[in-house]
């Protein structure tokens, strides 16, 4: 990838976020204090099991956050203006035309009584004042012919489409307007394997043509590693490790990344399941140190005390774990190593 | 050298930005859904009113609300009517026309209404269900049938039936009134069941009963039934109410029962006697009072009975 | 928008015309099971009352051969259905030689006009009450408004009209105590006659608004958050567009459409309503025919304003029926 070679400009930056859910016994922790930077051109894939907080986090960014859920802290930086301080009208006025949302479960995203152009109409007139309304129809005609879809489907009402058609409408939908960045909330995760593969070439394609910075959610690995350009790897509302498609899969340096490649069926090699030992902490009472310690194969006494900071450990690759300690010199020791593998 | 984690660590309490108290509140252990205030409420009105009705008899003498038996015309104690009489505490409530006791057709009438009502239900229910199940589980024709016959009760008013019916018959009984109604109090059930059974007979728990055997009528009762009884309650309630309404809608036009006081009958011979004009407010405006009141009550315990059944009605957006 | 297909408008006009004969064979049969003659029988009873029936001999026997009624019962049967699709119900018993259908027909007007009127200012604030629940900037007193126009859904309009008639108009002396227009004024189209109609016809329209609207609040607010919840709602808002357009295309186009199933259900509730608050107004719609012949045992006329309005509810619904698929898409394309 050539992209590590050019002058990386981050179109968002995303600083201590902190999304918490109210509930009787306390705040549910779900994104407790993310960091990371989204380069122009890119896509971030943000990868986790279920519960581990990444579509909060999508909504986080998107600032889309409902009760009981509320953002406690942070900062997100869209081209150097931070949303969360943002006032309604302007933050209205940037919706979908900087920054979009590819919606998970496409099935019941398109309202029912709206036929499918008026739906991708309604979005262009609300942020291009004084459109024409004579150009809007060959405009979302070819927008609809870049993510594969017939002509026939502009008259057609969400009802009459299949799953694959409706998730790709809602893509079309995502790039009318041309944002900085589109947010893709697991947007393959309720196709099967068919439709799937269609949707994920289709989002390939428009992100080649219009060059359109992306985070993609999901929980999907393999189909992540086709799709994205660095992956970051979430677990229980922090991010663990941040790290280049290549790098992650062939090494990993967190240990539950480790152990998430690990689970990846290898289509090659006969392996056993490998089971994670441990148990997952309450969300409301994290433990003191590492989020991971309690299922964590390596955990050592200093886990249970400091939180692990954020180390670049490779070029381009950040850990948040306390088996690396890096030098001044750019270069670092797995703990492991040292004591001798178990 | 491994640790392992197979022993729980114990758990520090993070100080962790508290939640508004106001929101803590909503979530109290006193939150069961049978505790309804709604519920609580209405269930009480009717209690009341059932109450005065029955001992009322006990205390008071209910043959006083046959003719003939009070002076004419008295207004409560402590007013005087158009011929300058002044109410006293032996009529507590007034006379009427025809020398009837206000309080003495209160007592009798006020159970009445809740009888007409508890037998077009519970017989409209009982049909309500027969049907409802048969269209749900049988299908096909069957529950074409059903629909069809159901919609078409629906839609047709009622009242007019009723009338036609009335004004043909030359004495009603209470409970051939009660019974005509309920010809009409079957749909709204079946409807309702049929939904349900639908919607029940393809989730996972009724599949998991047939695969293992169960036969059609112990699946309707022991698996799908259960889970209807709020909605059956929540329905009861309502279908009593409208058994009232159209009772007293035939009442105050004077088809009612003749023989039987009623607080719609009574209401129809104060209308009758101009009793508006004359300022009689005593002879409809108690009736009117108490059918009020016996509304608001089912009214409230209809609705209490809709949010157990249904939680998402359930202060959602306070 | 959707559109009907043949066979949803076919199926929908059949189950009209079912309810329709369904309801007229009940009302032909209804006397017919009484035993003896139906005629003699209503003209026995209205002597019973009112001490003598003039022409009572004319009455019958102009009921008999208008009706066949010494014809075997399927061609009564037969001979009746055919004349009441020309709306024929014979002559009323009480004002021979009026034909029923003259007496239905000068009444039908005010019915429908204080109908139309009642039901479109019901639906209308009731929907749009309980729609503004749903926007955050309502002032805490509309707020209010749903919970006591809850209470006021419990009672039957009648109790309604009762109370308003003895507040306003006897109390008060705001409104007229009864009537459709005042006495003595000559029906057309003067200012001064519509604006004693709309004087006299006020209390009635407000005894069934305030009964009903409470129940259509509850049932949007409900709604609205229902949709509130949903998917689409969710992209609606990431999309930025403007609140009051999320509002209406997003959330009441969508709310409404079970409020309007539920209308269609309750129309026959909401007619029987009316004709007792007409009743007790006198105004002089069905409701006053229906309950003057009712005193006068006037059979005929019961017969025949009560099939009528019958046929007006399921006309009714059979409109809101065949107007539904046009605003919700996912009808139309139903094939039962």
């Amino acid at each position: 990838m050539n992209k590590h070679e050019q002058e990386r400009n981050p179109v968002l930056k995303v600083r201590n976020l902190r999304v918490y859910y109210e509930t009787p016994k306390g705040d549910v922790l779900a994104v407790d204090g993310i960091d990371f930077n989204l380069y122009e051109g890119e896509t971030l894939g943000l990868v986790g099991e279920s519960g581990c907080g990444k579509s909060t986090a999508a909504m986080g960014i998107l600032q889309l956050v409902t009760p009981p859920g509320r953002i406690v802290d942070g900062e997100v930086m869209l081209e150097g203006e931070n949303l969360l301080g943002l006032p309604d009208k302007e933050l209205r006025a940037m919706r979908w035309v900087k920054l979009a949302l590819i919606p998970q479960g496409a099935m019941n995203s398109l309202n029912p009584t709206m036929k499918v152009s008026d739906q991708i109409a309604d979005v262009i007139l609300a942020h291009e004042k004084k459109y024409d309304r004579k150009r809007l129809k060959p405009r979302i005609l070819e927008l609809l012919s870049l993510v594969g879809l017939p002509g026939r489907v502009y008259e057609l009402y969400p009802h009459e489409l299949s799953g694959g058609m409706k998730q790709r409408v809602c893509i079309a939908m995502a790039i009318a307007l041309n944002p900085t960045v589109i947010v893709a909330d697991e947007s393959t995760s309720a196709l099967d394997v068919v439709v799937q593969r269609v949707v994920a070439q289709t989002m390939l394609r428009v992100k080649e043509a219009l060059g359109v910075s992306m985070i993609m959610i999901g929980h999907d690995m393999g189909l992540m590693a086709q799709m994205v350009d660095r992956i970051a790897v979430m677990y229980a509302g922090k991010i663990v490790e941040i790290a280049p498609v290549k790098d992650m899969f062939t090494d990993p340096k967190h240990p539950y990344s480790e152990l998430l490649i690990d689970s990846v069926p290898s289509l090659k090699e006969r392996k056993p399941l490998k089971i994670t030992e441990g148990i997952t902490h309450d969300p409301r009472n994290p433990p003191p140190g590492c989020i991971f310690q309690l299922r964590c194969p390596f955990v050592m006494d200093v886990c249970r005390r400091d939180a692990p900071p954020m180390q670049e450990v490779k070029p381009d690759q950040l850990v948040a774990c306390h088996l690396y300690q890096v030098h001044e010199d750019g270069s670092y020791i797995d703990v492991r190593d040292v004591v001798g593998n178990p | 050298m491994t640790t392992t984690n197979t022993s729980p660590d114990k758990m520090v309490v993070l100080p962790t930005q508290a939640p508004k108290a106001k929101t803590m509140g909503r979530f109290n252990r006193w939150d069961t859904p049978w505790l309804n205030t709604k519920l609580i409420t209405g269930i009480s009105i009717i209690t009341a009113i059932l109450l005065l009705g029955i001992i009322g008899r006990l205390f008071w003498d209910t043959n006083l609300a046959f003719t003939a038996t009070s002076p004419l015309n008295l207004p409560p104690p402590g007013f005087v009517n158009s011929r300058g009489q002044a109410g006293t505490w032996e009529h507590p409530l007034g006379t009427e026309n025809s020398g009837r006791d206000m309080l003495a057709l209160i007592i009798v009438g006020a159970p009445n209404s809740f009888l007409i009502g508890v037998i077009a239900a519970g017989v409209g229910m009982t049909v309500g269900i027969i049907l409802g199940f048969s269209a749900g589980f049988i299908g096909g024709r069957v529950d074409d049938f059903i629909r069809i016959i159901s919609d078409v009760t629906i839609t047709i008013p009622t009242l007019m039936v009723l009338i036609v019916i009335q004004s043909v018959l030359k004495q009603i009984e209470l409970s051939t009134m009660a019974l005509l109604i309920a010809l009409f109090a079957w749909p709204h059930p079946t409807r309702l069941i049929r939904a349900q059974v639908l919607s029940m007979r393809e989730s996972g728990y009724v599949k998991m009963a047939r695969l293992s055997g169960a036969s059609t009528f112990s699946i309707m009762f022991r698996e799908i039934m259960p889970n209807l009884i709020p909605y059956l309650f929540a329905s009861f309630i309502g279908n009593a109410t409208g058994a009232i309404l159209a009772a007293v809608g035939l009442e105050t036009l004077g088809l009612g029962p003749q023989r039987v006081p009623t607080l719609g009958g009574t209401i129809y011979f104060a209308i009758g006697s101009a009793a508006l004009l004359r300022n009689m407010w005593w002879w409809w405006g108690f009736p009117t009072l108490l059918l009020a009141l016996m509304f608001i009550g089912l009214l409230l315990t209809n609705l209490g009975f809709d949010e157990i059944a249904n939680p998402r009605l359930r202060q959602s957006s306070q | 928008m959707g559109g009907i297909t043949i066979g949803y408008f076919l199926r929908r006009l059949a189950i009209f015309f079912l309810t329709i004969w369904i309801a007229a064979t009940v009302i032909w049969l209804i006397p017919r099971l009484a035993p003896g003659d139906p005629i003699t029988a209503m003209v026995g009873r209205m002597i019973q009352q009112g001490g003598s029936v003039e022409n009572s001999a004319a009455i019958i026997e102009g009921w008999r051969e208008r009706f066949g009624l010494n014809d075997p019962l399927p061609v009564q049967y037969v001979r009746y259905l055919g004349n009441i699709i020309r709306f024929d119900f014979g002559y009323s018993l009480a004002y021979f030689p009026t034909p029923v259908s003259q007496i239905v027909g000068q009444a039908l007007p005010w019915t429908l006009g204080l109908l139309l009127l009642a039901t479109s200012i019901t639906f209308l604030l009731g929907n749009f009450l309980g729609a503004l629940m749903a926007w955050r900037g309502t002032p805490r007193l509309a707020k209010l408004l749903i919970p006591v126009g809850m209470v006021f859904t419990s009672l039957p309009s009648i109790l309604a009209a009762i109370f308003l008639l003895y507040i306003f108009a006897f109390l008060l002396d705001w409104f007229p105590l009864s009537g459709s227009y005042g006495r003595g004024m000559k029906p057309g189209l003067t200012l001064e006659f519509i604006g004693s109609v709309i004087h006299h016809g006020t209390l009635p329209a407000l005894a069934i608004v305030i009964v009903s609207f409470g129940y259509w609040a509850l049932g949007m607010r409900g709604m609205m958050i229902t949709v509130e919840g949903e998917d689409y709602m969710h992209l609606a808002r990431a999309k930025g567009l403007n609140p009051f357009y999320v509002l209406y295309r997003y959330m009441v186009r969508n709310a409404i459409l079970p409020q309007i199933t539920a209308f269609a259900i309750t129309l026959g509730t909401l007619i029987s309503g009316q004709v007792l608050v007409e009743y007790i107004f006198v105004y002089q719609g069905m409701g006053s025919v229906i309950f003057t012949a009712i005193r006068n045992q006037d059979f005929a006329v019961i017969q025949g304003t009560s099939f009528f309005l019958i046929v007006l509810t399921a006309l009714a619904v059979l409109i809101i029926d065949l107007v539904y698929p046009l605003i919700d898409p996912r009808i139309s394309h139903e094939r039962s």
